[in-house]
């Protein structure tokens, strides 16, 4: 199946600038997907995800309009033309 | 005031790394000191609590610990004082899964001693130690040091529980000493594999036994090169000495307005001299409005105010414990950043001072270096192209061309 991942405009610098990167995955999960974009952009990874394997305080992934906090984390389920964001939360001073 | 892309030091140049909670800004100037070139801000957005300059085996490399409040810790180097800047695809610094834990800052980049020209270290919050011995291409988590038996008792400080203190022995390697907020103070004599706790003298405060093994909120420890078992260290209320490489702590706070606060540097060429920043200790501001670094001469016997160009009135000031530092010319340059952003500096070792720079975010750490060669080496690090005009070329496999 296909996803669609949104990439937020600091990271592009590690996904050859793209911001939209659209993806033949196997994954089932979210966090499967996000596996599979890190093997094509190794530079993803660490920045979204600690090196305990949870998503960064201050980064939000949205599947469709919800965001995985509030269903299920990087377990939630994707589905095929999904498209997932990932965005920095609302911060700073 | 716009700066320029990045500095052009000479040899001989002292050159300032100054970390502030929004990105860094580098600096040189001549060895008179009068007219500084600056640059930046360089990783803008980012907070750089850490900075280094390694000049080992013809090296000039800047290396800055850099966190994005978003996407984590990372490690950045410029070979060419910030032209560009090398953005490892992976956080250079990780904790180990077994650890449970994440790595959430920098506080810390020592660089090893001269014998040991491709050791350098990190000290981290949570507070750990990592380790390269290949020049900063991979980093270990010190495991010794990890596994102390005191480290799940220990407390964090108001800045986290952090090892903010990484002082490696400038002839023996197998030496390194290290400080933890608040933990105290702790030594390797095996190359890591075994820490003994050197509190020995240290007071706290804040807990019912004044002189307890550890827990101590030690802010500061400062070696002298020329005789490494001489230290001075600036605690959480208390000013040491100690003459046997930490394993006593002599008190030394007499004749100070204040024995609080953060910073402590020595004198590059006196091992009897040292700086410190009195502040008081409620607001943590310099005592009566007063910006004033205080130098003792004699080994903390006494203290002298040093107040010739530093504001005297309505100066409510704080300076954080990496936020002063030495260069190595002589006369000796001491340069001390505040929490509002100025920059002061002084060329003839704290007899007075200037105005360097103003108008900066608040200033977390101010580091510096020795120019030793200029243009001559290029290390495996991919650069970035983090300014149009840098040429860029990525050498290493592992590492990404990015800003």
């Amino acid at each position: 199946m296909v996803v669609t991942f949104l990439i937020p405009s600091p990271l592009r610098l590690f996904t050859d600038a793209t911001s939209k990167v659209q993806l033949e995955v196997s994954a089932t999960t979210v966090g499967e997907a996000l596996e599979a974009l890190s093997v094509r952009y190794p530079g993803v990874r660490d920045r979204v995800i600690t090196e305990r394997g949870e998503v960064r305080e201050y980064v939000n992934i949205f599947v469709g309009d919800e965001n995985i906090r509030d269903s299920g984390g990087l377990a939630t389920p994707v589905r095929d033309g999904c498209e997932i964001m990932i965005v920095p939360s609302v911060a700073g001073g | 005031m716009n700066y320029s892309q990045a500095i052009r030091p000479k040899r001989g140049n002292a050159i300032l790394m100054i970390g502030t909670t929004k990105g860094a800004f580098l600096l040189t100037a001549s060895g008179a000191r009068k007219q500084w070139q600056v640059s930046g801000p360089h990783l803008p957005g980012n907070v750089v609590y850490s900075a280094a300059f390694d000049a080992r085996q013809g090296r000039s490399r800047i290396w800055l610990g850099s966190m994005n409040w978003a996407y984590g810790t990372t490690l950045r180097t410029s070979d060419d004082f910030g032209q560009s800047w090398a953005n490892p695809e992976s956080h250079p610094i990780k904790f180990p899964e077994d650890t449970g834990q994440a790595l959430k800052q920098i506080w810390q980049i020592a660089i090893g001693s001269e014998n040991e020209p491709d050791t350098l270290y990190c000290g981290v919050e949570p507070a750990a130690l990592f380790q390269s011995r290949d020049g900063g291409e991979s980093w270990s988590l010190v495991r010794g040091l990890f596994d102390h038996p005191h480290r799940p008792s220990w407390n964090p400080g108001n800045g986290g529980l952090c090892l903010h203190t990484v002082i490696p022995h400038p002839i023996n390697p197998n030496r390194t000493l290290i400080a933890v907020s608040a933990a105290g103070v702790y030594r390797t004599d095996d190359g890591g594999a075994t820490w003994q706790v050197k509190n020995k003298g240290i007071r706290a405060d804040f807990q019912p036994e004044k002189y307890p093994e550890f827990g101590q909120c030690v802010h500061k420890v400062a070696r002298h090169p020329s005789r490494p078992d001489r230290l001075f260290l600036q605690n959480h209320g208390g000013l040491y000495r100690s003459d046997d490489g930490g394993d006593t702590w002599n008190d030394i706070g007499n004749g100070v307005p204040s024995d609080f606060g953060f910073p402590i540097v020595m004198h590059p060429h006196e091992p009897d001299t040292a700086y410190i920043v009195p502040l008081e200790q409620e607001m943590r501001c310099g005592p009566e409005g007063k910006l004033r670094v205080y130098r003792t001469r004699n080994a903390g016997r006494s203290w002298e105010p040093l107040t010739r160009g530093l504001p005297q009135r309505g100066a409510y000031e704080t300076v954080l414990r990496d936020g002063m530092a030495n260069d190595q010319l002589d006369p000796a340059g001491i340069y001390v950043g505040t929490r509002s952003g100025k920059l002061y500096g002084s060329a003839n070792g704290g007899n007075s001072w200037e105005v360097i720079l103003e108008g900066l975010p608040p200033i977390v750490c101010v580091k510096t270096g020795m120019v030793e060669e200029v243009g001559s080496i290029r290390h495996p690090v991919a650069v970035s192209k983090s300014r149009k005009k840098a040429k860029a070329k990525p050498i290493a496999r592992s590492r990404k061309r990015a800003a």
